[in-house]
């Protein structure tokens, strides 16, 4: 048996993918123009599939700041941190990020896999327990590859799930941590925390919250779930990451612990892999300051979810469970799915096509992450294509119009 | 399936009172471990859905991942289902290392033997 042959049917189905036209997963932007635009296939193309949720990878004063770093600092570190040393920079963006959530300490990880993974699998070991929502990010699941606790799934935002599965460890000894997402990357929809949480503390549960698409979203400052349920205080470890409304790359984990800083020669993502070079780590601390400076941009980000689902949802698009600035757009399948996709990219529109294993229940969707930078006018247009496609692949009839009015 | 009925009948212990009176209405609270046969029926219905268009019936011998046209994801989130409706825990490591009915029957009645 030769090594691919065990991909052989995931081989022939995306040979099928990459024959009958553009390859969703292997897409060019051949130049970015702004954090909406960019020229795909030669065409000018909006992009609304980027998780920028703040736009600001092209913030005047994050690039300047980026720039700004790399003539006095460099281009990269070349190193770990353990092994060359930290920057100056990457110790101040670290207690940037811990004043930013009131936390005593913070780590900073070259991505935002890398936090999951080497956090999660490193806080339990034998013996422990790690309860996680069925509907996790892949750098969750990883992570409880590599640990050698107990790891029980719990049915997606179900506290009762959960509880269930709390409750049947009994008396047996070992640590309990259970794992959670702000918001879901897929549908959107964010953890009824405050239940979970209540659930996590009756059985002396430790909680860990994954941030990454909501941070900047939700809450007064924009620290998250955490902040807008108001249980800050409750999650023992908060991770996020820089790519996403922070418009550049990287990971972190914020913690209370005072021992927390033993993860830096535990964690192996952490220590064995180089550290963020200048440019990132000044992009980011500026991105952070603009958050915290520019509310305005949460609002405008929110104004313009509601645009686009309200809009989606008034034409008969089946959606995701509530607002977020993920909108994911249920399709009946895979191949429909994909052609939608390829109409949108035809017709001048980016988003994500998102199909089975990376989706949960099975589900076929066009994943739309909307930005504070899109202008009205853009969604407006996005919202045509949409319905224009939709109606001419038969797909905006009366059944999908029911579908859309039982929710 | 003359188990399954039997498995039906409410045991009045004290420990089911309890049990009873918990405030645990999501999982179908068992009363005595299930027979080999509620088991084996269980698995047989969740697996229903799933199997090919040859007809071949669910056996034990079935190997869940190769004779049924079932995912990786789809096995998981049925072996969620058998967790409550059998009331234990199976570890992912313990469910990476199933392969058929046989097995995970196996494994359900051996986690509530222990309960």
């Amino acid at each position: 048996m030769g090594l691919f042959d065990r991909h052989a049917g995931l081989l022939d189905a995306y040979r099928d993918v990459r024959t009958t036209g553009a390859d969703p997963f292997q897409i060019r932007m051949e130049r970015v123009l702004s954090a909406t635009e960019a020229v795909i296939n030669g065409r000018k193309t909006l992009l609304v599939g980027t998780n920028n949720y703040f736009g600001l990878t092209f913030d005047p004063s994050c690039m300047e700041a980026a720039i700004e770093a790399i003539r006095a600092e460099g281009t990269g570190t070349t190193g770990s941190r353990i092994a060359n040393g930290s920057y100056s920079e990457h110790v101040a963006l670290e207690q940037e990020i811990a004043e930013f959530y009131g936390k005593k300490h913070c780590m900073v990880f070259t991505t935002g896999y890398q936090a999951n993974l080497g956090v999660i699998s490193t806080l339990v070991a034998q013996g422990d327990f790690l309860l996680i929502d069925a509907d996790s990010h892949a750098s969750i699941y990883d992570a409880c590859k590599m640990t050698q606790a107990e790891v029980v799934r719990f049915k997606h935002n179900d506290p009762s799930s959960l509880e269930a599965r709390l409750r049947r460890l009994g008396d047996r000894p070992g640590n309990r941590l259970v794992v959670l997402e702000g918001i879901y990357s897929m549908l959107g929809d964010s953890a009824p925390l405050k239940e979970f949480i209540d659930v996590s503390k009756k059985y002396g549960a430790y909680v860990l919250v994954d941030e990454a698409h909501s941070l900047g979203a939700l809450g007064e400052h924009g620290r998250g779930l955490c902040e807008s349920t108001g249980v800050l205080d409750d999650c023992h470890f908060i991770v996020g990451t820089f790519s996403k409304t922070l418009g550049a790359i990287g990971g972190y984990c914020v913690s209370n612990d005072p021992d927390f800083d033993i993860l830096r020669v535990t964690v192996r993502s952490y220590m064995f892999t180089a550290s963020l070079p200048p440019s990132i780590v000044a992009s980011v601390r500026q991105a952070l300051r603009v958050v915290k400076a520019r509310p305005e941009l949460r609002t405008k980000l929110w104004e313009n979810v509601a645009t686009l689902y309200d809009g989606l949802a008034a034409r008969g698009f089946k959606l995701g469970p509530e607002h977020g600035p993920v909108v994911g757009v249920h399709l009946p399948d895979r191949s429909t799915a994909i052609g939608f996709w390829r109409a949108m990219l035809d017709a001048g529109v980016y988003v994500n096509v998102a199909v089975p294993p990376a989706t949960p229940n099975g589900v076929s969707l066009l994943r739309c992450s909307v930005s504070a930078a899109h202008s009205k006018e853009q969604l407006a247009h996005m919202i045509e294509v949409m319905t224009g496609i939709g109606r001419q692949m038969g797909l905006l009839g009366p059944q999908l119009r029911a579908v859309a009015g039982n929710r | 399936m003359s188990d399954v009925q039997t498995g039906s009948l409410p045991l009045r212990t004290a420990q089911n009172m309890i049990v009873e009176n918990d405030d645990f209405a999501d999982t179908l609270v068992a009363r005595r471990p299930p027979s080999r046969g509620e088991v084996m029926a269980e698995i047989c219905r969740q697996l229903e859905p799933f199997q090919t268009d040859d007809g071949a019936a669910i056996t034990g011998a079935t190997v869940i991942s190769k004779d049924l046209s079932i995912d990786s994801l789809a096995v998981m989130d049925m072996v969620m289902d058998l967790e409550d409706q059998f009331d234990v825990s199976i570890p992912m490591n313990v469910v990476a290392e199933i392969h058929t009915v046989d097995e995970l029957a196996d494994t359900i009645l051996s986690l509530s033997a222990r309960r």
